[in-house]
């Protein structure tokens, strides 16, 4: 069993350095599906990035009545809060509301002044609601409503607006948006990696096709179906191990070099700081693919030429 | 030891290559095969060699039917049948040496073994001095011996030779008849099949002659007649 091992290595070994000329465009063609791979893992990354921060920015206000008492709000806030749906409820109250309005209005002096003439604070107190997916805000909504008219009339009367009710059609647009791009990433990613799997699958058919004359010889001399093959998969595992690491090194002066143009072109992320902080994720993933392309492309190949 | 029983192979439901063929052959027979082209002669060994299976009727080998042989069974078998083929079938990439160590390896032999037994496989077919030489680099007689050293490493039981001198000179040729005739002595029993009138002449033993799938005649020292 050991004897057997050590010999197909060596075998997949000197048979590597002999066919140097059909290793190398092997390796070529699975560095080009590996890079494939590689560059489908940043975009993903990059549009999920991007998605997640547009997702951020939707949320939805409750409006309270300015006679709403304070622990009538908090009340709702609790309730909200134990929905499966919500993610988080920030309260403002009056006081906050009329000091952010201080300030976002700070340049404003007749704003400012016509508030002064006013006895009262006019803002209304609300509650800032961030549900987990951009599409659960109907039912949210639809919640908060039922509840609030099961509380009775004065219940009912506590809210004064929920704006929603009027970015409801921008929002549905953007789930849609959302939901189309992340469905549109996923069919391309999927269709990219079958092609590229496939010309790989082809490439290595086609460079044990030149070997199959040899394989029906070792099987007259009453070699084994696994030794026969321990090699040739042995040699694809090389491809692949190969073709990853070149993959990986090309990806830091790449990513490096693409990094600033992400960061401004998507806001959040950068390339290349991606690269760096998931560095074990890429490196399991290429060379997982490498190998695995490569050793199963081999397997098969082999497979089709020993039934002849 | 080899028993083809009532054996008829017919490719694509028409074209009969072999039609009810029976042939006995005994241990440390040398037994040639002689027949025009398409008489059949390929397609024997090849179902001897279990790259085909008959249309109809069986072949044994000892008591075994080699065509039900399961894989494993079929992989010793084959390293108890050494090949010899008119296009001798080296592997390309592969040393004369490594050529003839991988029947070795593909036996299990150990490395001891092979480090001792290969060289000693070569100077039987007087091929030391091309050891490390790739097939490319050896001409038609000298590739011829490294596959008959090949074939006789693992100590076969008998040793098919599908037209060994087909490609090669009348001096290589004789060359490769005396290694047969002296496998032959050693107790290994052969199996020949030729074309050539002279070979057949000069050894002086059984031959099977086949003419469109059947066996026509089969005589205990015959002559090539056709």
């Amino acid at each position: 069993m050991f004897l057997t091992l050590k010999r197909i290595i060596r075998t997949g070994f000197i048979n590597f350095w002999r066919n140097s000329f059909v290793s190398l465009a092997s390796i070529i063609v699975l560095v080009i599906t590996l890079f494939v791979i590689g560059s489908l893992v940043f975009v993903n990354a990059m549009l999920e990035s991007s998605l997640a921060q547009i997702k951020d920015k939707v949320d939805i206000n409750v409006y309270f009545v300015t006679d709403a008492p304070e622990e009538a709000v908090l009340e709702v806030k609790r309730a909200l809060e134990d929905l499966p749906e919500v993610e988080r409820v920030v309260y403002i109250s009056r006081e906050k509301a009329l000091e952010n309005f201080r300030a976002r209005h700070a340049n404003d002096q007749v704003t400012l002044q016509a508030l002064e003439e006013l006895d009262d604070n006019p803002l209304r107190a609300s509650l800032r609601i961030k549900a987990k997916d951009p599409s659960q805000y109907g039912a949210i909504v639809t919640y908060l409503e039922n509840t609030l008219k099961e509380g009775g009339p004065d219940r009912a009367s506590l809210i004064s607006k929920i704006n929603y009710n009027e970015n409801r059609a921008a929002i549905e647009n953007l789930v849609r948006i959302i939901n189309s791009t992340e469905k549109f990433g996923l069919v391309l990613t999927v269709t990219l990696i079958i092609a590229s799997i496939l010309i790989t699958f082809n490439t290595i058919r086609l460079a044990i096709y030149t070997a199959r004359d040899e394989i029906a010889v070792m099987r007259l001399v009453g070699a084994s179906f696994a030794y026969i093959r321990g090699p040739f998969v042995f040699e694809g595992i090389m491809y692949g191990v190969v073709a990853a690491l070149v993959t990986l090194v090309a990806f830091y002066p790449l990513t490096l070099w693409l990094g600033p143009a992400t960061e401004s072109f998507f806001g959040s992320i950068n390339i290349f700081t991606y690269y760096m902080q998931n560095f074990t994720t890429l490196f399991s993933i290429i060379m997982g693919s490498g190998i695995i392309l490569g050793a199963v492309s081999s397997f098969l190949a082999v497979k089709k030429f020993l039934r002849l | 030891m080899i028993y083809f029983d009532r054996v008829t192979k017919v490719y694509n439901g028409n074209a009969v290559a072999l039609e009810d063929v029976t042939l006995s052959i005994d241990p440390g027979e040398f037994v040639s095969i002689v027949g025009h082209s398409g008489a059949g002669k390929s397609t024997l060994l090849k179902l001897l060699l279990v790259e085909d299976y008959p249309t109809e009727g069986a072949v044994y080998f000892h008591s075994s039917e080699i065509h039900s042989l399961r894989k494993h069974e079929l992989t010793a078998y084959r390293q108890r049948v050494g090949t010899i083929f008119q296009d001798f079938r080296l592997l390309p990439h592969k040393t004369a040496y490594e050529n003839i160590a991988f029947a070795m390896e593909a036996a299990g032999r150990s490395d001891e073994e092979i480090a001792a037994d290969v060289p000693h496989a070569l100077s039987l077919v007087d091929l030391e001095d091309k050891m490390w030489n790739f097939p490319h680099e050896l001409s038609g007689g000298e590739k011829q011996r490294v596959a008959i050293a090949r074939a006789i490493v693992n100590q076969p039981d008998v040793i098919i030779a599908d037209e060994p001198t087909g490609n090669l000179d009348p001096i290589n040729t004789y060359e490769v008849v005396q290694i047969l005739k002296k496998i032959n002595d050693l107790g290994t029993t052969v199996l020949l099949t030729t074309h050539n009138k002279g070979v057949i002449d000069s050894l002086g033993k059984r031959v099977v002659t086949m003419d469109r799938g059947r066996i026509v005649r089969d005589d205990a020292t015959g002559r090539y007649v056709l």
